[in-house]
């Protein structure tokens, strides 16, 4: 069935291929010595070179795929039967996945670079932070491959294979630093949590299999399941994607996974793990369409999501915290426009954000590499000294807010044009409520998020200086490049959506129902336009009209009692900690007490009372002469007994 | 005699031989040296059992045992009992197992004997549980099914008693007792098929062989409970965390590698196999007790403050699977047992070696005095962390099958009862992580304790031979489960075939 691509089939398993190689090899390298780190030692030379090439090979083949992909092909071979249920080793690709395969890769290019100067122990640092960068590096290539085996996955539980590894490294890559005491516990709660959510995922996936007799995505989605079966898969799929992609209520673990070194958190945040929820949701989607019910779950978590992540973001200080936050809220976007119906919108806000937000973390991992600091009190003034990250996170917040023509304008406004569509018209499979919440949380997302990236532009680079000794400067060239290079898809990739092949390809898997309802036009220029950018000027500028009166203070001030509240993010943390993490550590602890008292005790007590009854019995045998000779005859006499009564009655 | 039935009597005859001869040679070392060698062609012997006719393509009816090879010679003609020996798909990976963990841990043994023994004495004992462990998985007589099943026992008693750490005599004798108390079960359910059939032949009696259903029901129940002591199965586990805490670090890995699944194996082979009335019968038990196992063992887990017995304890939520695999009694489900068996051998042996040198290191096992071994012992930390990743089930490495598709069977098999049982092993699974990423948490990550603060880096050349092939099968059986299941779809599908 691979015509379609021709003499490019063969480079399909090299996509995932390439990257996994080099993480294996990788992984096999001796972590450097330690107190060699001042130069670069071979093992880490070969780390770096294992990276890079890995990224860049992957880069290649989607390139080289991008150019032949417009309509879906697929291969696939068996991978093992269990039973009469088989598991196929294949893929699928299609346009958006070729699409995607590129922003992942490309992302993942820029990460290995720009890591090679960031995770470089530099000549005042008084802590090693690299020697352990062959690990890293090879962890890195690994979560690329893994999450380019669920972009090009045409197996569900291949798909599963690529979905759970990415949690592994993302545990992994988030515990690197060993510097931070916090981060080895937001290892683990990222992992967990979205483990959580991953046991829906399994059980989802084993329905649609089940009922399918097989887990290929093709014969999956041709299958004709009853409502019930569909409507309940459906829900258990997304509780993995709010695992996945950090929505309420399972986005806990996004912001404390900021302990992770900042490309990581760029590579988290942009391309891979986040992303794969929306993705996963947007290959499955004509399951989706016909489960409205799970849709609306779905719109409604979107909602909350949205704006709960847009008001977390309003109130950090730390810069990589308000970025965490905002990534919820745009990944709250994207939730919504599946959850009205038109996933090419939301897949097309992916792509523009995983431009925008790389660019935004490596940006503010810059800031951090020069004052050594990620809280923005600590900040300010930067923008003379350092132009270059200045004017690169200037088009990142720019994209993030939704100015135009920055890229997340044109994402965004798709986003917004397919809820209005549902709100007014009733367009998409969803009832119209759900449009109206979606489009009208989404309005005000726009108002908080163009608030919130003003704040972070102003106390970041304006007014005067809050870290009188230190001399901040732009980063080296192996942190400049990968920055500016990821401003280019930041500021221009939304007018790709005015581009014939690009919209060839990310309209490749959509459905019938989506074409009839949203049209087929990515971008929508109209008076509906005026609306988003009125709220984005008045957000705007009330973050900037509070940032004239003292331009020393924070604006977050004016939040007054809701601050704390922000700050804590409505204090959910605590809930889960309340409602899950301390019962199931409560009830460990009565399964253990149960299991070595009451199960064991049973056994070692069935021990003792045998040993007591033995001990008994041979007391009663240590008799005394008379009563022995007593018992003898009493044995005797009884024994007579039993004969003549046998006797008697035989 | 063909070439399969040579094999199948050196699979057996090679390490028994190779017992004595290590006890006859006077020098320590040279002895320890022939016993590797024997375990070594004991390897090589179990590996071409494989080929040969796996005849599962010809027509007309066809009992449902066929083995790719089989021997079957008198041995008490006075009572009819029968030496036959054979092997396929479900037994076949198993004794390979067998052969590869002797092997690695009479190398193991060659390089570090244990306080407690001589060394020689050590490696003789390894190799007659060894000859007992792969004459249970070949048996097809019941009769000498139960003779092998029972020669595993002292030798593991003697290992555990002998090497065994500081309360060992305790724990040895607990693991001794509570196992007898199976085997008498065993002994009781084996003559009651017996008497009734008239035979001991397992090909016959799978399927049913005409018993009657109060008889298979008696049967199944007397063998199910002994299966589930060794297995062992929730709430007949606690002779495990102790023999497994007090065990050395090799009678653990054989412990849990292999001799658990006699329990396993004799579940599907002869219980489910000879009493299938009585199986469907239990199936609801024997479900509903495997996720209690997964999700007490998983909790107990999550409580646990020592590092092999919580090891021990993830050996009781790892056979809850197994279990629930063959407790729905679909192919599926049986097949997902079969890989999970191996899965959990592969991995745990793994993390028994692993455990083993951290407290060979540290001097303590309790997990609050250790803490930072990634910043002093990074390679031994990659690897406790690879093998823990393996074990709480990560996709792509081996133990993710097994319990997956446990699920899925459990699933597959329908119904409000057990979808219930596929939420709640499902549940149990990120029970397993959480317990696992606990415990590298404190393990590996943060500042090192004064234990694990003066461990020197490296791992000896012979660590890292007997942990690779671990590693490497890990990796492999994920990757490429079909080295598993390649050959078990035929006997599987005939075993539920008689299920129906």
């Amino acid at each position: 069935m691979s015509e379609g691509i021709g003499r490019l089939a063969p480079l399909v398993p090299l996509l995932p291929g390439l990257p996994l190689a080099a993480g294996l090899v990788g992984l096999l390298l001796p972590p450097s010595p330690r107190g060699a780190a001042t130069g670069e030692d071979r093992a880490r030379r070969v780390a770096i070179a294992l990276g890079v090439a890995g990224a860049a090979g992957a880069l290649l083949v989607a390139l080289a795929l991008l150019t032949r992909v417009d309509h879906p092909v697929e291969a696939s071979t068996t991978w093992v039967d269990l039973g009469g249920l088989r598991v196929t080793l294949g893929y699928r690709l299609d346009g958006v996945a070729v699409l995607v395969a590129t922003a992942v890769a490309a992302v993942a290019l820029a990460v290995q670079v720009y890591s090679i100067a960031y995770l470089k122990r530099g000549p005042h640092d008084d802590v090693e932070v690299d020697h352990r960068y062959p690990p890293y590096a090879a962890q890195i290539s690994l979560f690329t491959a893994a999450m380019l085996v669920v972009v090009v996955s045409g197996d569900l539980i291949l798909l599963l294979v690529g979905w759970e590894v990415m949690g592994i490294c993302s545990y992994l890559l988030i515990a690197h630093d060993r510097r931070l005491p916090e981060a080895p516990a937001a290892a683990v709660k990222a992992f967990l949590v979205t483990r959580v959510g991953d046991v829906g995922f399994l059980l989802g996936i084993a329905l649609l299999g089940v009922s399918a007799g097989s887990f290929k995505i093709a014969d999956v989605l041709a299958h004709p399941y009853s409502t019930g079966t569909l409507t309940a898969a459906c829900l258990l799929l997304l509780a993995g994607v709010a695992g996945k992609s950090a929505q309420f209520p399972l986005h806990t673990w996004l912001p404390d996974a900021m302990a992770g070194p900042t490309p990581i958190s760029a590579l988290i945040h942009a391309a891979t793990m986040v992303a794969a929820g929306v993705y996963a949701v947007a290959r499955l989607f004509p399951l989706f369409e016909r489960a409205p019910v799970a849709l609306t779950v779905l719109g409604v978590l979107a909602a909350i999501t949205l704006l709960l992540g847009a008001f977390a973001a309003t109130a950090q200080d730390d810069i990589k915290r308000v970025l965490a936050w905002s990534t919820v809220s745009q990944i709250g976007y994207m939730t919504g426009a599946l959850a009205v119906g038109s996933p090419t919108a939301a897949l097309f806000h992916l792509l523009s954000h995983a431009a925008f937000k790389a660019l935004l973390f490596l940006a503010a991992g810059a800031v951090i590499h020069a004052v050594g600091t990620t809280l923005m009190s600590r900040m300010g003034g930067l923008r003379r000294g350092m132009p270059v990250t200045f004017w690169c996170t200037v088009v990142g917040l720019g994209a993030l807010a939704g100015v135009p023509p920055l890229s997340g304008f044109w994402s965004k406004d798709g986003v917004l044009a397919a809820a209005e569509a549902a709100a007014l018209d009733g367009a998409g499979p969803t009832p119209q409520w759900v449009g109206w919440l979606v489009w009208l949380a989404g309005l005000l997302g726009v108002a908080v998020t163009a608030w919130y990236a003003t704040r972070l532009l102003l106390r970041t680079f304006f007014g005067a200086t809050r870290i009188p000794l230190a001399d901040p400067h732009d980063p080296p060239a192996l942190m400049r490049w990968p920055v500016l290079v990821l401003a280019v898809p930041a500021a221009l990739l939304g007018l790709a959506g005015f581009w014939g092949p690009f919209i060839g390809r990310i309209f490749a898997p959509a459905t019938e129902a989506e074409l009839t309802d949203f049209g087929d036009s990515l971008t929508h220029l109209g008076a509906a336009v005026l609306l988003p950018l009125a709220l984005l000027l008045a957000g705007a500028g009330v973050a900037w009209a509070g940032w004239r009166r003292d331009s020393a203070a924070d604006p977050a001030r004016f939040l007054g009692p809701l601050r704390p509240v922000f700050a804590r993010a409505f204090r959910l943390d605590d809930v889960q900690h309340a409602l899950v993490v301390r019962p199931t550590n409560a009830l460990a602890r009565a399964a253990r007490t149960g299991d070595e008292l009451g199960v064991d005790g049973l056994v070692e007590g069935s021990g003792h009372a045998a040993v007591g009854l033995g001990g008994g019995l041979a007391t009663l045998h240590r008799a005394a002469l008379p009563r022995a000779a007593a018992g003898v005859l009493a044995g005797a006499l009884l024994i007579g007994l039993a004969v003549a009564l046998i006797g008697v009655a035989s | 005699m063909s070439v399969g039935q040579v094999l199948l009597v050196a699979v057996l005859a090679v390490p028994a031989l190779g017992a004595v001869a290590v006890a006859a040679v006077p020098h320590d070392r040279a002895a320890r040296l022939t016993g590797v060698v024997a375990a070594a062609l004991t390897l090589l012997a179990t590996v071409p059992l494989v080929g040969g006719d796996h005849g599962w393509f010809g027509y007309g009816p066809r009992p449902a045992v066929q083995p790719w090879h089989q021997l079957d010679l008198p041995w008490v003609p006075g009572l009819d009992l029968r030496f036959h020996l054979g092997v396929d798909g479900i037994s076949w990976p198993l004794v390979v197992l067998t052969a590869l963990l002797t092997l690695l841990c009479c190398g193991y043994t060659l390089w570090r004997v244990p306080d407690g023994g001589s060394g020689r004495a050590l490696v003789a004992l390894l190799l007659v549980v060894e000859v007992g462990i792969l004459g249970t998985f070949l048996a097809l007589d019941l009769v000498l099914f139960f003779v092998f099943f029972e020669v595993v026992l002292l030798p593991m008693y003697a290992i555990i008693a002998g090497w065994g750490g500081e309360d060992r005599r305790r724990a040895a004798r607990k693991f001794v007792l509570y196992t007898l108390l199976g085997s008498v079960l065993l002994l009781v359910g084996v003559y009651v098929v017996v008497a009734a059939a008239g035979t001991a032949d397992l090909v016959t009696l799978t399927g049913g062989a005409g018993l009657s259903r109060g008889t298979q029901l008696a049967a199944f129940a007397l063998l199910a409970l002994a299966f589930a002591v060794k297995s062992p199965l929730w709430p007949l586990h606690s002779w495990l965390p102790d023999a497994h805490t007090q065990a050395p670090t090799v009678g653990s890995v054989i412990l849990a590698g292999v001799l658990l699944k006699m329990g396993t194996y004799g579940l599907i082979r002869v219980a489910v196999g000879v009493a299938p009335e009585g199986a469907r019968w239990a199936a609801p038990v024997l479900g509903v007790l495997a996720v209690a196992a997964i999700l007490v063992g998983s909790l107990v887990c999550l409580a646990q403050d020592e590092l092999k017995r919580l090891i021990a304890y993830s050996s009781v939520g790892h056979m809850g699977f197994v279990l629930l695999g063959v407790a729905t009694l679909t192919a599926t489900g049986i097949e997902a047992a079969l890989i999970g068996n191996i899965a959990h051998g592969v991995i745990t042996g793994l993390l028994f070696f692993l455990a083993g040198a951290v407290k060979d290191r540290t001097h303590t096992g309790s997990l609050a005095e250790l803490s930072g071994l990634r910043e002093t012992a990074p390679r031994l930390a990659g690897l406790l962390g690879f093998a823990a990743v393996a074990s709480l089930g990560l996709p792509g490495l081996a133990g993710f099958w097994g319990e997956a598709f446990a699920v899925v069977a459990a699933v597959r098999r329908g119904g409000g009862f057990w979808v219930t049982l596929a939420v709640l092993a499902a549940l149990g699974g990120a029970l397993t992580a959480a317990y696992f990423l606990r415990l590298l948490r404190q393990v590996t990550h943060g500042r090192p304790s004064p234990a694990v603060g003066r461990l020197a880096p490296g791992l000896a050349g012979a660590e890292l031979t007997a942990w690779a092939p671990l590693v490497l099968l890990a990796l492999a059986v994920g990757l490429a489960p079909a080295l598993v299941l390649g050959y078990a779809t035929g006997p599987v599908d005939a075993l539920v075939g008689v299920l129906k």
